[in-house]
């Protein structure tokens, strides 16, 4: 029998989407009722751990056996008995439910630093993350550096605002402390909006002491005694995860009135965001936690002078926050030895779409595109051919597929006019429309403007309108340029990031497949297929054999025929929804 | 602490916390807005002030931009035409193009603007704003499809008036400037928003097809209600109050009161008395100015003969001017003869 | 005010409204100051903009109490205790200036010991007013040396109202907040031109200028001025008046835009007086219910008909210009007056209006300086006693008219009528924020009527419950001199025990049943305070 065994259930929002939760009340019950031995008992340990990254193939339960870990994938409760009865007390893990080789390649060139507890140890235990040396890099910072220390670690280190912009935070922590003020804040940003983004959300679900650990270093380097997590009330589980750490890491005198009693007082409130993507942008975000609308004020003046309720303020993204405490513990030298010369350390991506392997990666700065795709994303579903990558979401820009080896680094995206953002990353293939794309943002961002700013309140209304009617077939000769001057004027003077980055998947778009607007406006077609307005279905009488189906699936009666007799599709009935395409065994229905 | 900074080639020493624009109002150099209001705190919504600043790449907004030492500022470059162009043209794409009929016409800054950068075609023509239910209160037209969301009303409201009865609420372009659940407004009814709107989408419901500019007097005069004495200029057409306004420029600032502003409806009211009256029998009965006075001094010249100067009053009023008070108090001491003076200031 | 000129030398406000805003601290008390005067309440929301602190002490919970940094709801009628309960605490934590009372006051120490007895514990006793935000109050407006106080009718209208006044005038002269710029003392004049008005000599005891007419040498200056002999003694007041009247010994009343009917306290009584004169002439725009009595009725000109100048509650002398023709036959009430003064055997020469204020600037220094052209673009504030003279923007900056400042003891007495058992609640009055005085103007305003055209009396959620009182319901508000009808308002603005009932509606006057007691000194009458019953 085994001595020591220690089961890791997958429980982020994918796992837990994936039953993640009755697995590991299957573990419990069943170790309960078992026969098996107490002592052994008690030496065997269960644990809820976050997300590491591969949620396509969850729940995701790791047995550590004496130190050799397995790892099972698609787990679901009926399966736990076979795995404790084989695997943990007999020894001979479930060899077929096992993960396979892409789960291996999935990990191999992913460099984990934010990650690196994420899905190992219990973030609902603040000892688990102690075990982890967890709060090692505060006791570091209270017992043996100055302030002045800590920000030339940071500065040192080269760690780069991990929200989108890029700004060194040691740069950023430095200006805070400088400033003169009675109060000053420290603000973690966890107004994750990008659409297709779960990168914070993975963190604060898997590693919440990380960022709280982060936020008491920058507090302590700035002079801060008051922080918050402004966080989306959309994330249930990460703000409850969130609240159990503040409330332990209080308990523990991490956060209070005298840290490592050198008389330093830090505490953290969580305030919870109403869902708005402008309140992602710092200025709005203040504005929300003073309790008004959640809209951006000019700069300067910057936050670090002049921020909430008017004093000093920092704000870090979360996944800035979760890499200090590894970079104080392990050294700026260690750090700064990823990445590429401006761009150090790793970055988290959000890694969806026509991927085989979506999830949540992390990755050395510097890696290029073809790696991610090919090598942990393990590729284009089906086969398809990929067309273009987009990061950065609804700011950033689309990658087409002859870049793929371009370094994934803050200067290399932006001079193709993308951007790292804060870290989405969709995989577009040949049925994906560019324009269809750019309209898709467009529309995100058009709800999303605050209403602030003319140029982003109205001329985001107006791109899309732009768009909309080129995807009806309805655009004009003229719009592309009409579309790039408007793009350019809203990016000129558009009052915050949103609003000067809104139109980028437009411009980008346009950019690099500028013939697939050229063909919806001209010849009213569009090439990828996805424009339902451009398409006609029609039925090929040599393929049609009369069987009936697609007449059964059309929502809108428009085809009709004799049973065993090629059918017709009546083009003025049809409402283009593709259900007889779908359908057809014989391919006799014909989409152009 | 004094800044040194240089607006279009001419230089000006400007106090720590001048804005840009505020600055380069002390040169007299004129950048056209719509949002900012000088008794507000800025805004930046419109940008239309925006201005190029040497080392800036991006155009920034002069009412946001505090003026910083050795600041070079081109206020004017075809690049930042361009863009105002833009921005006036989408807002207008969003905006009824019915100055004809408009209350505002005339004395609308978004028509200004309009004019001056001569749009008449619109590249941005598309979807607009509709909203049908019309605000029940009494005072304020409040057509929020004219509304270019400046935030002026929003500001005033909150800022100087200390009310807070609107603000913005949804986002994007649906954003709109409405009460709580968009009910009536029921607030102070200062009007001071009406005040500060650029456009015509506050205006007093009283003034309606009243008058606008054309054959319309501005008579600059003294509210008669309470006594803080603001300074209200009326607006006159024919011989009719069709609209108080407050001219920024005094120690009011232009801002007023319910009373003050819409207050003005009694001047033209019918029940006006129009001829002097005579009680007879109980009855009044109308009588010619010579009679009426006439007998007025008969009847005092009687009782002071029989009765001495004591048993006549006079009563003046807080509402005459100093001259009347004056010349009353004198009728009554010298003419009487009598100290029975008296007015309500205890009242 | 002629009770601050009794302190101070002069009865004005001592500020002007610009300085508020450089004001520290604001002590509002008896004044609702968002509806009545809702344009200084602007520039006190400016001052509160830049950290000013506000006080505010008023029975009703008033608009301006949400910036309040303390707000103290004291009983109807009980200033006095709370103002020397609020001395009582300066004194004790040595927040007095003792450098200002040394050179410029006398009579500190014997005040002093009459205020001894006001300790908080004892003020809120009287006043309800919680013994914490008294010592608040006192900290703020004694820890600072840029203070303002503000009052209207809620200090004046009552039978203690000039010893109210004393009160306020001790606080300021303790901690020497009077004199200098953005502090003092500054009641707020209810109506356009009441401050003209009383420069001007409408006033029983004084000729323009508040020169007294029981001075023989004042006498003689006047009568050479005037060119007629003038009588030596003082006049009656107008709350005097109306009993004259009632008396008989008063014949004949002249009336100039005045409604007594429905501004005077206890209305039957004043109707029954104005009955009984043989001679009552009413110049007026419209027919109001006291114009209804008169024998004769003037009609005469509103402030937009004609030309002449307002002086407002900082004392400056405003340009009001002629915008339009009067109605019909309607003449500016000079015109009127200088025809009534021919017809009485004393022709006035007037060929302007700028000629009359020329003349008042004849006999009274402090106007001395001002013509027409000088205030055309914006007004000027007496004293301005040459044509150089650039106006007054506060008072005694070189000290004081009177020399020392006196200290006056006042203490407590409650009110002329107090609760019973038949009469348990306390009835005060005053404006709402839509509505003006007797409504003659406000309420022919469409827009004001359908907003605010109902009569109401405020009453207090508890007190609505207690006697199954509704939001809405007509209910019955009584006192020992009339009863009228009026519709309930349920609302947390008056506190339990207190009802409220806005001046204007002719239909449920308030003044029916107000108390027309008087002031001993001053003559004003008690409007904020009458023991009344309310019933369904």
């Amino acid at each position: 029998m085994n001595k020591n065994v220690t089961v890791q259930v997958c429980m982020g929002t994918g796992g837990m989407a994936a039953g993640g939760a009755e697995v590991l009340a299957a573990f419990e019950s069943l170790m309960k009722e078992k026969d098996i031995p107490a002592e052994f008992r008690r030496e065997c340990s269960l644990h809820k751990v976050g997300c590491r990254g591969l949620c396509a193939k969850d729940v995701l339960v790791d047995i550590i056996v004496d130190g050799t870990r397995t790892t099972y994938q698609y787990i679901k409760p009926d399966m736990v008995q076979r795995i404790i009865d084989e695997h943990i007390t007999g020894g001979n893990p479930v060899a077929e439910w096992q993960v396979a080789d892409d789960y291996h390649k999935f990990h191999e060139k992913q460099v984990k630093v934010v990650l690196s507890d994420c899905g190992t140890i219990d973030p609902e235990d603040i000892d688990s993350y102690r075990g982890a040396e967890g709060y090692q890099a505060i006791r570091k910072v209270f017992t043996s550096m100055s302030p002045e220390e800590v920000i030339e670690v940071m500065k040192k280190s080269g760690l780069r605002g991990r929200g989108g912009a890029g700004f060194p935070t040691g740069v950023k922590w430095e200006a805070c402390r400088k400033a003169s003020g009675d109060q000053k804040y420290i603000i973690c940003n966890a107004d994750e909006g990008d659409p297709g983004a779960f990168m914070d959300r993975a963190v604060i679900e898997g590693n919440p002491h990380a960022v709280i650990e982060g936020m008491v270093i920058g507090a302590y380097a700035i002079g801060a005694s008051k922080g918050y997590v402004y966080i989306r009330a959309e994330y249930p589980l990460a703000v409850e995860r969130l609240t159990i750490a503040i409330k332990a890491a209080r308990e523990c005198g991490f956060l209070g009135e005298n840290i490592f009693d050198t008389g330093f007082a830090f505490d953290i409130k969580i305030k919870l965001g109403a869902g708005a993507f402008v309140c992602g942008e710092e200025t709005a975000l203040i504005a929300s936690i003073e309790g008004q609308r959640g809209m951006p004020r000019a700069k300067p003046p910057f936050p670090v002078h002049n921020g909430l309720w008017g004093r000093p303020t920092v704000i870090n993204n979360v996944e800035t926050l979760a890499n200090i405490p590894y970079i104080i513990k392990r050294g700026p030298e260690w750090f700064s030895a990823y990445g590429t010369e401006k761009s150090k350390g790793t970055k988290v991506f959000a890694l969806t779409g026509k991927v085989k392997n979506t999830g949540l990666i992390e990755v050395p700065m510097g890696i290029t595109l073809r790696e991610i795709i090919y090598d942990i994303g393990g590729g284009i579903e089906n086969n398809k051919k990929l067309k273009a990558v987009q990061t950065g979401g609804p700011s950033g820009g689309c990658i087409t597929d002859e870049m793929l080896d371009i370094n994934v680094d803050y200067e290399s995206l932006a001079r193709v006019g993308s951007i790292v953002g804060s870290g989405g990353m969709i995989v577009l293939d040949e049925d994906d429309c560019m324009v269809n794309v750019a309209k898709y943002f467009l529309n995100f961002t058009r709800d999303e403007s605050c209403g602030k700013c003319v140029p982003c309140r109205i001329g985001t209304k107006r791109l899309l309108e732009i768009l909309d009617r080129i995807t009806k077939g309805l655009g004009r000769e003229g719009d592309i340029e009409l579309l790039e001057k408007l793009s350019g004027d809203i990016k000129s003077a558009s009052l915050c990031g949103l609003g000067q980055t809104a139109p980028n998947p437009v411009l980008s778009t346009i950019k690099y497949f500028r013939e697939e607007y050229e063909a919806h406006i001209r010849e009213k077609k569009c090439p990828s297929k996805a424009c339902r307005d451009l398409l006609t279905y029609s039925i090929l009488k040599d393929f049609c054999v009369g069987c009936g189906a697609c007449m059964r699936a059309c929502p809108a009666a428009a085809i009709t025929g004799e049973k065993k007799k090629p059918h017709t599709i009546n083009d003025e009935a049809c409402i283009k929804c593709g259900s007889c395409f779908d359908v057809c065994k014989f391919k006799a229905v014909n989409r152009e | 602490m004094m800044m040194k900074i240089t607006i279009d080639g001419k230089s000006i020493e400007v106090p720590q916390g001048t804005t840009v624009l505020e600055a380069a109002r002390m040169l007299d150099i004129a950048i056209p807005t719509l949002c900012h209001h000088p008794k507000l705190t800025p805004f930046g919504g419109c940008r239309l002030c925006i201005v190029e600043i040497k080392g800036i790449p991006r155009p920034v907004t002069s009412c946001t931009t505090p003026a910083s030492e050795g600041m070079e500022v081109t206020t004017s470059t075809p690049r930042i035409k361009d863009l105002r162009k833009t921005v006036l043209e989408l807002i207008l794409s969003d905006h009824p193009n019915d100055c004809m009929v408009c209350e505002r016409a005339g004395d609308c800054t978004l028509q200004e603007m309009a004019y001056a950068y001569g749009i008449r075609e619109n590249r941005f023509a598309g979807e607009r704003r509709i909203y049908t239910k019309r605000d029940g209160n009494p005072f304020l037209e409040r057509d929020m499809e004219k509304c270019i969301l400046c935030g002026r009303c929003v500001k005033v409201c909150d800022e100087v008036q200390g009310v807070g009865a609107i603000d913005f609420t949804y986002r994007g372009f649906q954003s709109k400037i409405c009460p709580p659940y968009e009910e009536d407004l029921d607030c102070e009814f200062c009007g001071q928003c009406v005040a500060v709107c650029p456009t015509g989408a506050l205006a007093g419901k009283m003034w309606s097809h009243k008058g606008r500019q054309k054959g319309v007097r501005e008579v600059d005069t003294i509210c008669s209600y309470c006594g803080t004495g603001c300074n209200i200029t009326l607006h006159v057409k024919g011989n009719e109050v069709i609209r108080v306004t407050s001219r920024e420029d005094t120690w009011n600032e232009g801002w007023l009161c319910v009373k003050g502003r819409f207050g003005y409806q009694f001047i033209n009211n019918p029940d006006r008395l129009a001829k002097p009256l005579i009680k007879r029998d109980g009855k009044f009965e109308e009588a010619s100015w010579d009679e009426t006075l006439e007998y007025v001094g008969k009847r005092l010249n009687e009782i002071k003969a029989s009765h001495g100067p004591d048993a006549i009053g006079g009563l003046s009023s807080a509402r005459c001017t100093n001259e009347e008070n004056y010349a009353f108090q004198k009728m009554l001491r010298a003419g009487v003869g009598t100290n029975n003076v008296d007015h309500c200031a205890r009242l | 005010m002629a009770s601050l000129a009794a302190i101070f030398g002069s009865g004005a406000m001592t500020n002007s409204i610009r300085e508020i805003e450089g004001m520290e601290v604001i002590f509002i008390i008896g004044s609702n100051t968002k509806e009545t005067h809702p344009v200084i309440a602007n520039r006190m929301i400016k001052a509160y903009r830049k950290g000013a602190k506000i006080i505010v002490a008023d029975p009703r919970r008033v608009p301006m109490v949400r910036f309040a940094d303390v707000f103290m709801s004291l009983k109807p009628g009980t200033d006095i205790a709370l103002l020397n309960g609020i001395a009582h605490v300066i004194l004790k934590e040595g927040l007095h200036n003792e450098e200002f009372i040394g050179e410029k006051t006398e009579g500190f120490e014997e005040w002093k010991k009459s205020v001894e007895e006001y300790t908080p514990e004892k003020v809120e006793r009287i006043t309800g007013v919680a013994k914490k935000d008294i010592v608040k109050a006192a900290r703020l407006y004694g820890g600072s040396r840029k203070a303002g106080i503000f009052y209207t009718m809620g200090i004046t209208q009552h039978t203690c109202g000039s010893d109210n006044v004393r009160a306020i005038a001790n606080l300021a002269t303790l901690t020497g907040n009077i004199g200098r710029e953005s502090t003092g003392v500054n009641p707020l004049r209810g109506q356009n031109n009441v401050q003209g008005a009383s420069d001007a000599g409408c006033m029983p005891n004084v000729y323009p200028g508040y020169q007294l007419v029981e001075n023989p040498e004042v006498q003689a200056k006047f009568e050479g001025a005037w060119g007629v002999p003038l009588s030596p003694k003082a006049g009656l007041k107008a709350t005097e008046m109306i009993p004259a009247a009632h008396e008989g010994t008063l014949k004949a009343l002249y009336i100039m835009g005045e409604n007594p009917v429905i501004t005077d306290p206890n209305t039957h009584h004043t109707v029954e007086a104005l009955k009984k004169l043989d001679f009552l002439v009413v110049q007026d725009i419209f027919l109001t219910e006291t114009a209804a009595l008169a024998d004769v009725v003037l009609p005469s000109t509103c402030f937009a008909e004609k030309d002449g100048t307002f002086a407002n509650t900082e004392r400056k002398v405003q340009r009001v210009r002629k915008a339009v023709e009067p109605p019909g036959e309607a003449r500016s009430d000079l015109s009127i007056i200088l025809e009534v003064a021919q017809r009485l055997g004393y022709p006035m020469k007037y060929t302007s209006p700028e000629e009359v204020l020329l003349e008042f600037g004849q006999v009274w220094q402090n106007l001395a300086g001002i013509t027409y052209q000088r205030i055309e673009k914006e007004g000027i504030q007496w004293p301005c006693t040459d044509r150089e003279h650039p106006g007054t923007q506060y008072l005694f900056k070189g000290g004081f008219p009177k020399g020392k400042v006196p200290f006056s003891p006042v203490s407590y007495t409650p009110p002329a009528e107090v609760v019973s058992d038949e009469y348990p609640f306390i009835l005060t009055t005053g404006r709402n924020l839509y509505q003006y005085h007797s409504g003659s103007m406000t309420r022919r305003v469409d827009a004001i009527e359908s907003h605010a055209g109902e009569p109401y009396v405020e009453l207090n959620p508890s007190d609505g419950e207690r006697l199954g009182i509704g939001d809405g319901e007509e209910i019955r508000v009584a006192s020992r001199r009339g009863d009228i009808k009026i519709k309930a308002r349920i609302t947390q603005r008056v506190s339990s025990g207190t009802v409220f009932i806005p001046m204007h509606y002719r239909e449920a006057a308030a003044n029916v049943i107000t108390n027309d007691a008087l002031d001993k000194k001053v003559k004003i009458p008690e409007y904020k305070v009458c023991a009344v019953q309310v019933s369904k």
